[in-house]
């Protein structure tokens, strides 16, 4: 169901110039930070931990636990994941453009609690007018005295550095974005021992949390944590920002309450995707990324909330929904998917190089009418070498998740589709309208 | 080493090494500045890059021929991207990708010979709910379809979409001008301690 809760990260989406200094503190921006730098440090942490904010990035660690993890070191380090490349997630796109204002704050607000001086927001690349309006809302917060050498007057002095990725999903895992923030190549880093909060940017402890997750914190300080663990149920509190995309009639960002709304709501609610597209069925949807498992229509039922999903077998990952109807060819979903994953490797470990070579080349073959029999199991003796047993969570084989993560559309695709691999092969031809004649070559 | 930044840039690289605890993290954004600079990143930018960074030449050109956005070989001034991933590849990505193809003569990854164009297949670029997703010099616009793809690229050939479309290389046209390391409003010094 749809309910009242407030949209705690989305509040000031509707004016055309939520970017600007003038309308954050027209809407009360900074009033958070204000409050919190007359707050305790550990204060501050103490109210994230009660408000139990899950990272929005994915892996869904609560924030407040990995702030608490932190080694006790002269310097500590903050950084603000803003590398957003997960496929189909398009909330910190959103959040990055149309409210750099509130990252900062939150950002502030995060580095005051941990006692890092110096944080750095690594903003995708590709999101030139991101890192434009990241880049000006840093220079008015710095004016505003909210940034710089003692903030509004207080003893606390932050730096903030935005930093340009340059395109590379890998970077959105927090080690690899270590790396590369560290002018390398974006390699994980194998953990233990390299756990950002013990060994973190240049080997100091460092706390790496979403762009959605710093967001979330001026309201956080300013209505307290119980008001936010008050919404939702169970581990999954607050509200969280779903993007909705594929064959559905309403694709779009949704701020929803965690946990009472259901994957039926958001799909199928007038106000929300408002049903699938063209007035088609659902075929299936991906719930969480396309890292997640994929869902049918008999898990519409379940609630947007972490543990809920996956106790179904998937994840809420990212909190971005892929619907599938019935002219979306399953084959050629797991293809992209899989092409994907191989193309954004970084080719450190064989499992994953290979692996994810592998299954793109097959898959390809199939939807091309190229497909034999015995690539069934083949497939599936492939994602077997990347996450030995194919279950879920899946059994990790690489230094980072990436490589485990292949085996999930493919292992789904063929679970749930089964048949439709084999008419592909029996007839030599994909059924759907619209086969890529060409499905584009090399890298 | 005879400078390839001119003497502005030279300035702006300076900044930019200067934001960051070791020299060696301002790698990217440098790559960054070379491409705003040239277009692309050719081997005498590296080799300043690498003395800036205090690093050698190869080890800037094995960083950046990691990244997808840094180019270590010539590009169009209009760089093209279609994104063809799930949610694209949903709403007719690859058809608009063989559209693009004959439009502009060339295949994915290729270049115009008159070096206005190149056309790119991209992963997600996480403007999903506009699907099939196009950005332009990592600009997004509405290309979603035929008709208006081609009425970009005429637009694009005539030079009428400079001011929201600069050329390949230039990504952010702000800089940070407050607070920088040095300067008064700095806190820098405490966290270099």
């Amino acid at each position: 169901m749809l309910t009242s809760a407030p949209r705690i990260v989305t509040s000031r989406l509707d004016h055309e110039d939520s970017y600007t200094l003038e309308r954050y503190l027209a809407t009360g921006g900074y009033k958070a930070l204000h409050k919190a730098l007359r707050m305790k440090p550990e204060a501050v942490a103490a109210e994230v931990n009660r408000a139990n904010l899950l990272g929005r990035g994915g892996a869904g660690f609560p924030a407040g636990r990995k702030w608490s993890m932190l080694r006790a070191a002269e310097t500590t380090y903050l950084v603000v994941n803003g590398d957003e490349s997960e496929p189909a997630t398009f909330k910190d796109h959103l959040l990055i453009e149309r409210d750099p204002h509130q990252i900062i704050e939150g950002a502030a607000i995060a580095a005051y609690a941990v006692g890092a001086r110096l944080a750095f927001i690594f903003c995708r690349g590709e999101f030139a007018l991101g890192l434009e309006r990241l880049t000006a809302a840093c220079n008015e917060a710095y004016e505003h005295g909210a940034l710089g050498g003692r903030i509004f007057g207080s003893t606390f002095s932050l730096d903030i550095v935005v930093h340009p990725g340059a395109g590379a999903y890998i970077c959105g895992e927090e080690t690899a974005l270590l790396e590369s923030l560290e002018g390398k190549r974006g390699f994980p880093r194998i953990k233990p021992p390299n756990f950002p909060a013990a060994i973190g940017l240049y080997g100091e402890p460092t706390v790496v949390n979403n762009v959605e997750t710093i967001s979330a914190l001026p309201w956080i300080i300013q209505n307290g944590g119980d008001a936010f663990a008050a919404l939702g149920a169970g581990t999954s509190t607050g509200t969280r920002l779903f993007a909705l995309s594929g064959r559905v009639a309403r694709p779009g960002w949704y701020e929803l309450e965690m946990s009472k709304t259901t994957f039926r709501d958001l799909i199928f609610d007038p106000a929300l995707g408002g049903g699938i597209a063209d007035g088609g069925e659902l075929k299936a949807f991906i719930p969480g990324g396309v890292s997640a498992p994929w869902l049918g229509p008999d898990s519409l039922e379940i609630g947007l909330d972490q543990e809920a999903v996956g106790r179904a077998g998937s994840m809420l990952g990212s909190g971005s929904v892929v619907v599938l109807d019935q002219t979306s060819c399953a084959v050629r979903a797991a293809w992209r998917i899989t092409r994907f994953f191989w193309r954004e490797s970084c080719g450190q470990c064989t499992p994953c190089r290979e692996g994810g070579h592998w299954l793109e080349k097959i898959l390809r073959r199939i939807e091309e009418g190229d497909g034999r029999f015995s690539d069934l199991d083949l497939l599936m003796d492939v994602c077997d070498n990347l996450a030995p047993g194919v279950s879920w969570p899946p059994e990790q084989t690489t230094i980072c998740v990436l490589g485990s993560s292949i085996p999930s559309s493919v292992a789904s695709a063929l679970r749930m589709f089964r048949e439709e691999f084999a008419t592909h092969i029996r007839t030599e031809e994909c059924p759907f309208a619209g086969a890529p004649h060409e499905m584009a070559g090399g890298r | 080493m005879t400078a390839h930044f001119s003497a502005e840039n030279r300035a702006r690289a300076e900044a930019l090494v200067a934001l960051y605890p070791q020299s060696r993290s301002a790698l990217v954004p440098l790559c960054h500045l070379a491409q705003a600079q040239d277009g692309w990143l050719c081997a005498e930018a590296m080799e300043e890059i690498a003395e800036l960074c205090g690093t050698t030449p190869a080890e800037v050109y094995g960083t950046a021929t990691f990244y997808d956005m840094l180019h270590t070989e010539r590009v169009g001034r209009h760089v093209i991207a279609i994104c063809t991933n799930i949610a694209c590849l949903l709403a007719g990505a690859y058809e608009l990708v063989e559209h693009a193809e004959r439009r502009l003569g060339v295949r994915c990854g290729q270049t115009t010979e008159d070096g206005e164009f190149t056309l790119e297949e991209a992963e997600c670029l996480a403007g999903c709910d506009a699907a099939p997703c196009v950005q332009v010099n990592h600009r997004f616009v509405a290309a979603g379809d035929a008709a208006s793809f081609d009425a970009l690229v005429d637009e694009l050939a005539k030079g009428r979409r400079r001011q929201e479309v600069p050329r390949h290389g230039v990504l952010c046209r702000i800089e940070r001008t407050v607070g920088l390391p040095g300067s008064e409003a700095s806190p820098r010094r405490q966290a270099r301690s």
